[in-house]
């Protein structure tokens, strides 16, 4: 089976080609990456403004738990067949595919960006407006930066769930890794299914590793604890205060 | 404004004026309190949980409103100002420092003169000369807070506080949450900052050791947020008004009051000594067993009891008692009077400022002194009260 799968893999005739793996994964990224760029839009700045302000926690206990318990084929084909009769072709299905991506992928950003925003430390935040920073100031350039660490996790899992789940692009005769997943399935072709399913996989696992990569480069190192090599006397501070952060958090 | 650049020095920077919070569930946090904090001096609030001395403390910057009275800064009434604006002329200082953990050092001591501004190499110059002032070392700018301990922590505190030169200070219990070594330390270290740079401050401590220590003027509030009493540390342990302010002032304290009044130049008596290491003459003639033995620079080391049978020999080493506490001459009479009280020969050893023996005094003594001054501050009663 394993062997059936690695020979489908390496069969060059199934990378090229619009029905090749090359163009289905650049299928995949482009619905995974539309419908990430919609969820930060809309959950960032909501978590920051929650956040921030305290004013509408109810959102988070409310929408972004029930969109979590939502289930995203069943969901879709609702959405298709409410929307097919009114749009053209093309975007009657990609809509609805993306909406649904885009709800799945709110919550976890929602949430980790709030909870970051919330939990930046209170002496901190204090300070800042004591000096004289307006809220917009404090926002930005303390609760953000210090929110970092959370909110990109959040959006780790988000991409994690959204490349996970749309395959099911495929279900509504759409394009991505999820048609050698429903093809394979419907042709009983049992190396391709495989196939797709270890593509999906792989490219959640690289995304990933480019979102870690993001995150090194953007959140502080203050925050991290990650820091900069210094003279050796000075080694034993650093520790404590690497292990005072990891209890801390 | 004209008037204003010409600032006249007003003898008063902060003034409370009939200042009340009242939280909407009624509870009273602060209640009518007027109250005046002198220019370049410190104003300490002290009192316990409750009494509401940190959010008369917050009140001034806004970061609580008033719900009542005028707070003036300057005679500008605060409700009328900006209150960012306000606040990035107030350097505030707060327990655990409250820094911003992803910023360095440096840049968190930036922060107020990049609010305002100010060129970017001009705020870093000016940032790293007070960290040099607060006493840390250059290396240490580039560093980021988690890898400073507290004591390092609060004194970057301070100088990012200081940053913009804000004539008013605002410290919220700034040494509270470091070990007493440290604590002290950095109080004394804040006390000659204060010396050169002679800001209003106004600071909140529950500590009333702290409270003496630091104060020029000694606010003690009682729970709801009356003001008990307002007065120097010396009068206040002197004076107490009522007996909430006698209990919250604590034991001791007329002995603590001994530490604010300097000894002056007490007459001293020549005492005998013997050079450190020489022999000790056993002499019977001699009108006491106690000797003081003193290095070759004329510094007290220690007394020798010369009657002592089991312990003979040279001057040094387990010969020396050094329980005793010596004095400055220019010192205080608490410093005077524990010197005697500590002294196994019952003389007290008063130095110069070298730490040079100029002579002894009795306890005896010290305490005619103090009579001494105490029938004259009844004699001339009136004179010296009023805030110092």
């Amino acid at each position: 089976m394993i062997n059936q799968i690695i020979d489908w893999l390496t069969d060059p005739a199934h990378w090229s080609g619009t029905e090749g793996i090359v163009h289905r994964l650049v299928q995949h990224l482009e619905y995974s990456a539309i419908s990430l760029v919609i969820a930060a839009l809309i959950a960032l700045p909501l978590g920051m403004y929650i956040g921030h302000t305290g004013k509408g926690t109810f959102l988070i206990a409310g929408i972004a738990n029930s969109f979590r318990a939502l289930p995203s084929l069943g969901l879709l084909t609702l959405i298709v067949l409410v929307m097919s009769g009114s749009l053209p072709f093309s975007i009657a299905y990609l809509l609805p595919t993306v909406i649904v991506l885009v709800l799945l992928a709110i919550p976890p950003i929602l949430t980790n960006t709030y909870a970051g925003i919330q939990n930046v430390d209170a002496e901190a935040r204090d300070a800042a407006y004591g000096m004289g920073m307006t809220g917009g100031q404090v926002l930005t350039q303390v609760e953000t930066p210090c929110a970092l660490p959370l909110i990109i996790s959040g959006i780790r899992s988000a991409a994690l769930q959204i490349i996970a789940t749309a395959t099911v692009a495929a279900y509504v005769s759409l394009g991505g890794l999820g048609r050698f997943v429903i093809d394979g399935l419907a042709q009983q072709d049992f190396p391709q299914m495989a196939a797709g399913a270890v593509l999906v996989a792989v490219l959640a696992l690289l995304v990933d590793l480019v979102l870690i990569a993001v995150q090194r480069f953007v959140v502080s190192r203050g925050l991290t604890g990650r820091y900069a090599r210094t003279t050796a006397s000075s080694d034993v501070i650093e520790a404590e205060s690497v292990n005072t952060l990891s209890t801390a958090r | 404004m004209i008037v204003s650049a010409i600032s006249v020095r007003l003898k008063h920077m902060i003034r409370f004026d009939g200042v009340s919070k009242q939280y909407p569930d009624g509870t009273k946090a602060v209640d009518e309190l007027t109250l005046e904090a002198p220019t370049g001096q410190i104003t300490v609030l002290v009192g316990p949980s409750g009494c509401g001395k940190t959010t008369s403390l917050r009140m001034i910057n806004r970061m609580i409103e008033p719900t009542g009275g005028r707070i003036l800064i300057d005679d500008r009434d605060t409700a009328s100002m900006n209150a960012a604006e306000l606040r990035r002329g107030i350097g505030y200082v707060i327990q655990h420092a409250g820094l911003f953990p992803h910023r360095t050092i440096l840049d968190n001591v930036t922060t107020v003169p990049k609010l305002l501004g100010w060129d970017k190499k001009q705020a870093r110059d000016r940032a790293r000369e007070l960290l040099d002032r607060v006493g840390l070392s250059s290396e240490l700018v580039d560093r980021y807070p988690g890898q400073l301990s507290g004591g390092q922590q609060q004194r970057v505190g301070v100088a990012r506080a200081l940053a913009a030169d804000p004539p008013v200070m605002l410290m919220d219990e700034p040494f509270s949450a470091v070990d007493p070594i440290v604590r002290h330390q950095l109080q004394d270290e804040f006390l000659r900052l204060q010396d050169e740079l002679g800001k209003t401050i106004v600071f909140v401590t529950h500590d009333i050791d702290e409270a003496i220590k630091l104060g020029d003027q000694v606010a003690v509030l009682r729970v709801g947020g009356h003001l008990a009493q307002l007065a120097a540390p010396a009068d206040l342990l002197a004076r107490p008004v009522d007996d909430f302010v006698a209990d919250f002032v604590g034991r001791d304290r007329g002995y603590r009051a001994l530490g604010f009044a300097r000894s002056g130049e007490i007459p001293v008596h020549a005492e005998e000594t013997v050079r450190l290491g020489s022999e000790v003459s056993v002499d019977g003639g001699s009108a006491d067993r106690w000797v003081l033995a003193v290095d070759s620079d004329g510094r007290p080391a220690g007394w020798v009891d010369r009657a002592s049978s089991d312990d003979t020999g040279p001057a040094e080493g387990s010969r020396l008692h050094r329980g005793g506490t010596t004095a400055k001459q220019d010192g205080t009479l608490r410093e005077a009077l524990d010197a005697a009280l500590s002294s196994p020969s019952s003389r007290g050893v008063i130095v110069d400022a070298d730490g040079r023996l100029l002579g002894t005094v009795t306890a005896q003594e010290v305490l005619d002194l103090i009579e001494a001054r105490r029938s004259d501050a009844r004699s001339g009663a009136g004179a010296g009260s009023g805030t110092g």
